[in-house]
């Protein structure tokens, strides 16, 4: 298997940098209490996402859950919407219906994601059946956590892509957490999730995100495989997320997750090491001026938000129904 | 004749020819019964990719026809029993009716699904709820409930056609229920039909209770009772105009709401609607028979008082119009639609 080259790596540093930059600013900003919505902040988990996001093609679609902005940003989704969104304004991607928890931009296939646990996945199978119909290229990446698992509705639709041999990438992001409960008190001690999911008749693997160089390639991998043997696959990704279930903050001293374990992922940052796999290729490569143009980019947005905030009206009963 | 099971086939069949991205699915859909006949040949014509059997997946199956629906392929998804599409309440109340709304109108869904109410012959607890409320209490759902071949016809062609999803409730008694032929007459969603007109009542039904009236119909006209009655044909949107036009003619009202439980029922929220109208003074309190607040019970015997029976709507109708009706002897099993009816579903 051909190891993912320099320059699509420099890309997926790009993309998880981007999607942190934009959740840290989120994070800082949402005390301002102009952000008034639920909002599952991605960090500590953007590089999942943002992988997937360069090693997909444009026609592949995603579909997505709660804690969705990393999967939207990846897919390229419009980032003025997305923060236009996330204040209830008209202008976002969702005309400030959807708020954080509810993203779309069809322009770039990202066709959506919502609140409800594992709610979005057999829409996306249900897109991948429309694909399948239509002869059309590509394969649709349904996004899903650890919880998932615990939905019937997954296995249900997981029955469906291998009865129909559908072209599905299960991408499951196992963060150990559902809200505050631990995966030990969910699901039986030792169970490996893409062992389960496997013994179903579908091709799994599986990676772990503090191996960050082995995990990009394990992604890619996936990608081929799906692209070759034109099979369903189903992706596990061990991971953390750093800030509390849901909202702007660090939640830790709360103490419902092992001290061990948080020093162990915040120390294995896979955003850094690949930065520092990167500047151990390329000593030149540098990353400043990228980081320093998209921050100003960002907060320009913040400020013009803030200096007019007001949204255009509409007219809510208009999006109830479609008119015939 | 041309039975309502046939209309529903015709009307499959129409839509399937007119728009070919039109997928069908469900379980039984291809069994050797056709689902009550009413998918007989669609496979043989339309092939396995666009009329196809499913898993026992009723929630999954929902989301998979609401992904089909979101990327132009509009979908007629079918329950041989209502009931079992309870597993399928996230997707239809979470996803499918909110869609259009919470992406700000980016995408609707068309889908269609065909719900099939049972009664008598021991259907039971969990083989004949009809809860056409539940779901007319979700923004974003229509909720079309036909009463003969011909509304049935045009109504699953309308549903098939409208962009937004769309709960169709056929009761399954009414799959025999026939007329001379087709009136391929045009009729919107939210329409009601004028089935007769008179001054003394308005009688509301809809489903089986407009049969369950038409029945009765010539037996009351003979004592010098008549009536405007109203055939919903769609619980979501309602047709309040047509509803209150006749009311201030007749000022006097008979929702006959009797395949439902009455708790937040269709009945309960028409006599909310005109208790709330200014104009609308009636003679009497409105009336309206549904059956108890009980779940249905599968005996023959516990089930001959559950059922409302013509001698309950006769003895009303006289109530409300202080005439009399000449009693009749009711001969008919109460849990079969005709004497040819053996179930067993």
């Amino acid at each position: 298997m051909k190891k993912v080259s320099f320059s699509k790596l420099k890309k997926i540093y790009e993309n998880s940098l981007k999607i942190r930059i934009l959740e840290e600013t989120i994070s800082r900003e949402y005390k301002k209490n102009k952000m008034r919505c639920p909002t599952h902040l991605s960090i500590g988990q953007e590089i999942v996402a943002a992988s997937v996001g360069i090693l997909s093609k444009k026609e592949d679609y995603f579909i997505s859950y709660h804690r969705s902005h990393a999967h939207y940003l990846s897919k390229g989704g419009d980032i003025i919407k997305f923060i236009h969104e996330l204040h209830g304004l008209s202008t976002g991607c969702s005309k400030g219906i959807g708020g954080s928890m509810h993203l779309i931009d069809l322009k770039k296939n990202f066709y959506g994601s919502t609140a409800v646990v594992s709610s979005s996945i057999p829409i996306g199978v249900g897109l991948a059946l429309s694909k399948q119909l239509s002869k059309e290229a590509g394969v649709v990446f349904i996004f899903i956590g650890d919880a998932s698992i615990e939905e019937g509705v997954f296995f249900e639709a997981l029955n469906f892509v291998i009865l129909k041999n559908l072209p599905v990438i299960f991408v499951c992001e196992n963060n150990s957490f559902s809200v505050y409960t631990h995966l030990s008190k969910r699901q039986p001690r030792g169970r490996k999730i893409y062992k389960l999911v496997e013994s179903f008749g579908i091709k799994s693997f599986f990676a772990n995100q503090s191996e960050t160089i082995k995990m990009i390639n394990t992604i890619n991998k996936v990608i081929s495989f799906s692209k070759f043997s034109k099979k369903p696959a189903f992706i596990e990704i061990k991971n953390f997320r750093y800030l509390e279930h849901c909202g702007p903050n660090y939640d830790d001293n709360l103490n419902y997750r092992n001290n061990r374990e948080i020093s162990f992922w915040t120390k294995n940052d896979a955003v850094f090491i690949l930065e520092k796999y990167l500047v151990k290729l390329d000593k030149t490569f540098n990353h400043k001026e990228f980081k320093d143009s998209f921050i100003k980019f960002v907060n320009r947005i913040f400020r013009k938000i803030y200096m007019n905030n007001k949204p255009n009206k509409i007219n809510l009963k208009n999006f109830v129904y479609k008119k015939a | 004749m041309i039975k309502f099971k046939d209309s529903i086939n015709l009307a499959l069949d129409h839509s399937l020819r007119s728009n070919n991205r039109l997928i069908c699915f469900g379980l039984g859909v291809n069994d050797p019964s056709r689902f009550f006949e009413t998918t007989k040949k669609l496979l043989e014509k339309y092939g396995e990719n666009r009329v196809f059997e499913t898993p026992t997946s009723e929630n999954a199956m929902t989301g998979i026809g609401i992904g089909l629906a979101i990327n132009n392929y509009p979908c007629v998804m079918m329950h041989q029993r209502l009931d079992f599409f309870l597993l399928a309440m996230d997707q239809l109340v979470n996803n499918a009716a909110k869609w259009h709304f919470m992406y700000g109108g980016k995408k609707s869904v068309p889908i269609t699904i065909r719900l099939i109410i049972g009664k008598g012959w021991g259907q039971g607890p969990t083989h004949s709820q009809s809860l056409q409320s539940w779901f007319a209490h979700i923004p974003g759902l229509k909720v079309v409930m036909p009463s003969l071949p011909s509304n049935a016809y045009s109504l699953l062609i309308q549903s098939i056609k409208d962009p937004n999803p769309v709960i169709f409730i056929e009761h399954r008694w009414l799959h025999e229920i026939s007329e001379k032929k087709i009136n391929k007459k045009k009729i919107k969603i939210g329409d009601c039909q004028l089935l007769s007109k008179g001054k003394d009542l308005t009688v509301i039904t809809y489903s089986l209770s407009t049969i369950e009236i038409m029945n009765l119909k010539k037996i009351i006209n003979k004592s010098g009772i008549n009536f405007d009655h109203i055939d919903l044909l769609s619980i979501k949107p309602i047709d309040y105009k047509s509803i209150k036009k006749s009311l201030l003619k007749t000022k006097n009202l008979l929702i006959l709401d009797s395949i439902s439980n009455p708790i937040c029922s269709v009945g309960s929220e028409i006599i909310s609607l005109i208790s709330r109208d200014k104009d609308i003074k009636l003679k009497n309190t409105p009336s309206m028979l549904t059956l108890p607040d009980i779940s249905t019970p599968t005996s023959f015997y516990y089930t001959k008082n559950y059922y409302i029976s013509k001698k309950d709507i006769i003895r009303e109708i006289m109530r409300l119009t202080n005439k009399q009706i000449k009693i009749i002897i009711d001969r008919d099993l109460h849990d079969v639609p005709n004497p040819k009816f053996k179930g067993p579903f």
